[in-house]
This record gives C-alpha cells, sequence and structure tokens, in this order.
C-alpha cells in the first residue's frame, strides 16, 4: 500500500470516467432529435470526457513536461470547443434553422416564433430572438 | 491496461461520432460530427502515446487540437459566404 497504488486507483477512476462521458456524449450525438441538442450533447462531453481522461493521464505521467503539454492540450481543446459550437449555432440559426419546441400538444415542432406562438394565446412559446 | 479500457471507449465513440457523420440531415450536424471526431482522434493519440510508452504522440495531438478548429471555422465560413476570402463584415447581413 504504497502512494503508487493510490496514483494508480485515482488514474484508473478518472480515465474510466472521462472514456464513459466521452461515450455518453456519443450516444447522445446519435439520439438527440436536431441539431442543436445533438451540439448540447456532444459538446457538454466531449469538454468533461477530455478533462477527466487528461486528468487520468497527467496523474501518471507526474510532474513533468509531459504533464505541461498535455494540460496544454486540454486548454486548446477547452477554449476551441465552445467557440466552434457557438459559431455552428450561430451558423445553423442564420441559415434558417430553428430549434424544435414542443407545442401545446406537447409535439415536437420546429421553433420558429411566428409559426409556433398562436396570435392570443396567454402563454407564448418562450422562443429566442430571430437571428 | 489503464490505458486500454479508455482506448476502447474513445474508440466507440468515434464510430458512433462517425455514423452521425455519415448520415447526418444537414451539414451542421456532419460538421458537428466531424468537430468531434477531431477531439476523439487527438484524445486517442494521447492515450496512445501514454499506453507504448512514447510521449512524443503528445506533440501530435497538439498540432491536431489547433487545426481541428481552424477546420471548422473555415467550413463554417465557406458555407455561410460562398467563399474563404471574404471579408469580416460579420453583421452586415443579419
Amino acid at each position: 500500500m504504497s502512494i503508487g497504488f493510490f496514483t494508480d486507483l485515482l488514474s484508473w477512476l478518472l480515465l474510466v470516467a472521462g472514456g464513459f462521458f466521452f461515450l455518453v456524449g456519443a450516444i447522445g450525438l446519435n439520439r438527440m432529435p436536431d441539431v442543436f441538442t445533438r451540439m448540447h450533447a456532444i459538446s457538454v462531453g466531449d469538454t468533461l470526457g477530455a478533462g477527466l481522461l487528461v486528468a487520468g493521464m497527467a496523474l501518471q505521467a507526474g510532474p513533468t513536461l509531459v504533464t505541461v503539454k498535455l494540460l496544454l492540450i486540454l486548454l486548446v481543446i477547452w477554449f476551441t470547443g465552445p467557440v466552434a459550437t457557438h459559431a455552428l449555432a450561430r451558423a445553423a440559426l442564420h441559415d434558417k434553422l430553428y430549434p424544435l419546441v414542443a407545442n401545446r400538444s406537447g409535439k415536437l415542432v420546429e421553433g420558429d416564433p411566428d409559426k409556433v406562438a398562436p396570435k392570443g394565446s396567454s402563454k407564448p412559446v418562450k422562443g429566442r430572438a430571430k437571428p | 491496461m489503464m490505458f486500454v479500457a479508455a482506448i476502447l471507449a474513445v474508440l466507440a465513440a468515434l464510430v458512433l461520432t462517425v455514423a452521425r457523420a455519415l448520415k447526418g440531415p444537414t451539414v451542421f450536424d456532419r460538421l458537428l460530427a466531424a468537430n468531434s471526431v477531431g477531439t476523439a482522434a487527438i484524445l486517442l493519440l494521447a492515450l496512445f502515446g501514454f499506453m507504448t510508452g512514447r510521449p512524443e504522440f503528445l506533440d501530435i495531438g497538439l498540432l491536431y487540437a489547433l487545426l481541428n478548429v481552424i477546420g471548422t471555422l473555415a467550413v463554417l465560413k465557406f458555407f455561410r459566404y460562398g467563399s474563404l476570402g471574404h471579408g469580416g463584415e460579420e453583421e452586415a447581413e443579419t
């Protein structure tokens, strides 16, 4: 029971958790109904999975140059992932692709705010402003 | 051994992501999947380097990370403006 044992154990846990979240994100990418929900699933899963995997690998590497490179990779992923997702969402909205929302009867319809909220309804569907 | 488990999980995620890239109904689905394939490739490279005890793979992973976002943004710009040489009038037509 040395300190190395606990480092290995923690590294195992982090790597398995990272792989799990990465996999969950990829499953969400296949199961979700429209492009915005898919974006949500995969970007969250990617960010968390990459963080956990890099943490697990950094524990194995110890305080060396390898850890610095790993953290640099993580930093790049964490900064560029949201930027790419944001640009993608903006481009999709600009291309007149609206998120799916549930209407009164609970069916999923494309959430163009002009079409979904009927005139005179007391509670209009909360949409986003037009791009 | 622990890296093999993580590699298998990332590989399975990669297969699912490629499936979405192939069947995605809109171009944005495909781009999203392509971006995610890039992230999975980076992590796969890092994990593979650790598994074989050759951390030089991390440099390649870093390069992939930098190229990944540029590729995504370039394709997005191409689909929005129809060319890559367009000037920066981002808000002009909204």
